[in-house]
C-alpha cells in the first residue's frame, strides 16, 4: 500500500502540489491522470525520492521513504521518468543490466544476467541488445528505458507517461504487460497516462490532478464518466459504451 | 541471444585490449634502447654499463611514461562522467591548476616539507579547485554542452594565472612550468616510484566502474538506481585530485591525455565504465610512451617535453572533436 500524507510541495514561491493525500491498494494498476502541469510528474518525482520532501510523508507497505535508506528504496519502487534521456553510449543490454544495479550493487550474478534476457526478450529488444541506444528511434529507446525499470523487479513500479513515443502496437503491448503484472504477480504500478482510454481499458484505480490538487479519485468504473473526467480537462469528454465497456469519445 | 552478425561492444572491447596491449609491449621495447647515448641489445648483453643504465635510466622513465599515461587518462574518464560531458579533463578545468597552487602554498609556507606533505597540499588544492568547476557545472544548462569546457577552461585560465603570478614574484617560475607541462628527461630510478600509488586510484576507479557509468545517467537515474549520488561524486573527486597530484608533483602534467584517449576509446568501445576503462588505461599508457619517444627522437641528442608534443596533437584533436561533434551526448 502506498500512503501519501498531506504532500506540499513548491518550486521557489511557487506552488505546485498542495496538501495531497492519497492511499493506493497494494496491487492493481493506478492511472494518474490530468492536465499539463496539474503537478502528475511531479508527485511522481517526490514519491520515487527523486526531490527532497518538503512537506507531508510518503511510505510503501509503512516503509517511509524518508527513513529507509536509498539502496533499500530501489529495491522496494522503481521509476520511469517522463523526460528520460540517455545521455551515454550504452548499449541496450549493458542499460537494461543497470536496471539490476539495486540487486548487484557492481556484481552480476547468472539470476541478474538471467532477468536482464527474459526482459530483453518480453520487450522485443533482443534483436537490438548490441546497438547503442543513440542508434535506436525513440520508441525503442523507449521500450530499453520502460525494460529497464522493468528489470528492476520491485513491488512498486512508477511509470511517467510510458507511452510517450510508442506505436499503437507497442502501447497496448505495454499496458497489457503492466496489467499481467498486477495481476498475475501482485504488483502495483502507477502510471501517469495521457490517452484516457488506456486507463479505461486497464486500470483499476484512477487519480486526476488538476492544479495540483486531487480532483477525482476512486476506482475506475465508477469514475470514468463523462460528468467526472469533462471538468478535470475543461472541456466535453462524452462517454460512450461500447460492448460493455466505456470509451471516451473526445476526439472530434 | 541476438543474431550472430548484429554488432555488440563486447567482443569488439576484447580485441582491441589485445591489439592495443602488443602495440604497448612494442613501444615499452623501443623506450628501452632510445635516448641521448647510444643502447643496443648485444651492447646490454656485453657489459655491465648498458645494463645499469637500463635499469637506473630508461627502465625507470618508461615506466614513468605508462604508469602516468593510465593514471591521466582514467582521471579524465572519471572526469568527464562526473561532469556529464566529454569535453573536459584535469588539466583543463583547474585540478592541476590548482594542485600547483597547492605545491605553491607549501613550498612558500613551508619549505623544508616532506613529499607527503606536499603531495597532501596538493591534492585537497586539486580537490577544491575540481569541486568549485563541477558545481559550477551543476548552474549550467544541459542543452548547452560546449558552455562546460568553456567554462572550464575560464577556471582553469583563472587559476592558472594565479598560480603564474605567485610563482613570478617568488622566483618559482621553472617549478611551475615542470608542474603544468610534463616531462621525462629528468626520471631516475628513486624520482618516480610514488606514482606506483596511482595504480591504487586507478584499482578503485575500476571498483566504482558501475557507479560512475551510472552517475553519468544523472542525477535522477542514479538515484532511482540507489545510488548515493553525492558519494560517487566526491569518491570521482578524490580519484581525480589525487592523480593530478601524483603527476603533478613527481613528472608534471601531459595536457590533452584526460581529453583525447578517453575521448577515442569511447566512440569505439561506449560509455560502460567497466568495458572502457582498461582500455583507456593501456591507451593512455601507450599514447604518453609514444610521446615521449617522438620528444627524444626529434631533435637528437635533444629533447622536447613530452607534454609539448602530446600537447600539439592533443590540441588539434580536441578540436577536431568540437568541431565534429563525435559521440555527442554525454
Ligand atoms: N523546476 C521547476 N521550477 C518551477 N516550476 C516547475 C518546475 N517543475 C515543474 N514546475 C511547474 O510545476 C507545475 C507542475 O509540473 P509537472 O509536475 O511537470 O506537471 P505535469 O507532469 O502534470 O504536466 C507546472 O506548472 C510546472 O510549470
Ligand atoms: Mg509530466
Amino acid at each position: 500500500m502506498i500512503e501519501i500524507r498531506n504532500l506540499s510541495h513548491a518550486e521557489g514561491r511557487t506552488p505546485i502540489l498542495h496538501d495531497i493525500t492519497l492511499s493506493l491498494p497494494k496491487g492493481g494498476v493506478t492511472a494518474i491522470l490530468g492536465p499539463n502541469g496539474a503537478g502528475k510528474s511531479t508527485l511522481l518525482s517526490l514519491m520515487a525520492r527523486l526531490r527532497p520532501l518538503q512537506a507531508g510523508s510518503i511510505a510503501y507497505d509503512g516503509m517511509d521513504i524518508a527513513a529507509t535508506p536509498t539502496e533499500r528504496l530501489a529495491r522496494k519502487l522503481a521509476i520511469l521518468r517522463q523526460d528520460s534521456t540517455v545521455g551515454s553510449r550504452l548499449t541496450v543490454r549493458d542499460l537494461v543490466g543497470f536496471g539490476r544495479f539495486p540487486h548487484h550493487r557492481g556484481r552480476p550474478g547468472p539470476a541478474d544476467r538471467a532477468a536482464v534476457e527474459a526482459a530483453l526478450g518480453q520487450f522485443d529488444l533482443a534483436p537490438l541488445a548490441g546497438r547503442f541506444t543513440e542508434e535506436l528511434s525513440g520508441g525503442q529507446r523507449q521500450r530499453a528505458l520502460v525494460a529497464m525499470a522493468f528489470v528492476q523487479a520491485t513491488d512498486y513500479l512508477l511509470l511517467d507517461e510510458p507511452l510517450s513515443g510508442l506505436d499503437m502496437y507497442y502501447a497496448r503491448m505495454l499496458m497489457r504487460l503492466l496489467r499481467r503484472l498486477a495481476e498475475e504477480h501482485g504488483r502495483t504500478v502507477v502510471v501517469v497516462l495521457h490517452e484516457i482510454n488506456y486507463a479505461a481499458a486497464h486500470a483499476d484505480r484512477i487519480v486526476a490532478l488538476k492544479d495540483g490538487r486531487v480532483a477525482l479519485e476512486g476506482p475506475a468504473a465508477e469514475v470514468f464518466a463523462s460528468a467526472r473526467l469533462s471538468p478535470i480537462f475543461g472541456m466535453e469528454i462524452p462517454v460512450e459504451r461500447w460492448h460493455g465497456r466505456p470509451v471516451a469519445l473526445h476526439y472530434t | 541471444m541476438p543474431p550472430a552478425s548484429l554488432p555488440t561492444a563486447e567482443p569488439r572491447a576484447g580485441r582491441h585490449a589485445a591489439l592495443a596491449l602488443a602495440g604497448l609491449a612494442l613501444l615499452a621495447g623501443a623506450s628501452l634502447f632510445v635516448g641521448a647515448a647510444p643502447l643496443s641489445a648485444s651492447a646490454l648483453l656485453a657489459d655491465g654499463e648498458g645494463a645499469r643504465m637500463l635499469m637506473l635510466s630508461r627502465l625507470p622513465r618508461t615506466l614513468a611514461c605508462l604508469l602516468t599515461g593510465a593514471a591521466m587518462a582514467i582521471a579524465g574518464l572519471v572526469m568527464q562522467m562526473l561532469a556529464r560531458n566529454r569535453f573536459v579533463e584535469p588539466s583543463t578545468v583547474g585540478s592541476a591548476q590548482g594542485a600547483a597552487l597547492g605545491l605553491l602554498a607549501v613550498t612558500l609556507v613551508w619549505p623544508a616539507a616532506g613529499l607527503a606533505a606536499k603531495m597532501l597540499a596538493a591534492s585537497l588544492a586539486s580537490l577544491a579547485g575540481t569541486a568549485a568547476f563541477l558545481a559550477m557545472v551543476r548552474r549550467l544548462p544541459v542543452t548547452q554542452p560546449l558552455l562546460v569546457p568553456l567554462a572550464g577552461l575560464a577556471w582553469g585560465a583563472i587559476l592558472g594565472a594565479a598560480a603564474t603570478f605567485i610563482a613570478w614574484e617568488t622566483d618559482l617560475m621553472q617549478f611551475l612550468e615542470i608542474w603544468l607541462n610534463g616531462e621525462f628527461s629528468g626520471v631516475v630510478q628513486g624520482r618516480y616510484e610514488i606514482l606506483w600509488l596511482t595504480g591504487i586510484f586507478a584499482a578503485a576507479a575500476y571498483l566504482l566502474a558501475d557507479r560512475f557509468t551510472i552517475a553519468g545517467l544523472g542525477r535522477d537515474a542514479a538515484v532511482g538506481l540507489g545510488l548515493r549520488y553525492e558519494r560517487v561524486l566526491l569518491l570521482g573527486l578524490l580519484i581525480v585530485a589525487a592523480v593530478t597530484a601524483l603527476t603533478v608533483v613527481t613528472v608534471g602534467m601531459i595536457p590533452f591525455v584526460g581529453l583525447v584517449v578517453p575521448n577515442l576509446v569511447r566512440m569505439g568501445a561506449g560509455d560502460n565504465i567497466r568495458a572502457a576503462l582498461p582500455l583507456v588505461a593501456l591507451a593512455g599508457a601507450g599514447a604518453v610512451l609514444a610521446a615521449d619517444l617522438v620528444g627524444r627522437l626529434v631533435i637528437h641528442p635533444f629533447e622536447v617535453p613530452a607534454a609539448t608534443v602530446f600537447g600539439v596533437i592533443g590540441a588539434g584533436v580536441f578540436v577536431w572533436l568540437i568541431v565534429t561533434r563525435r559521440g555527442h551526448g554525454a
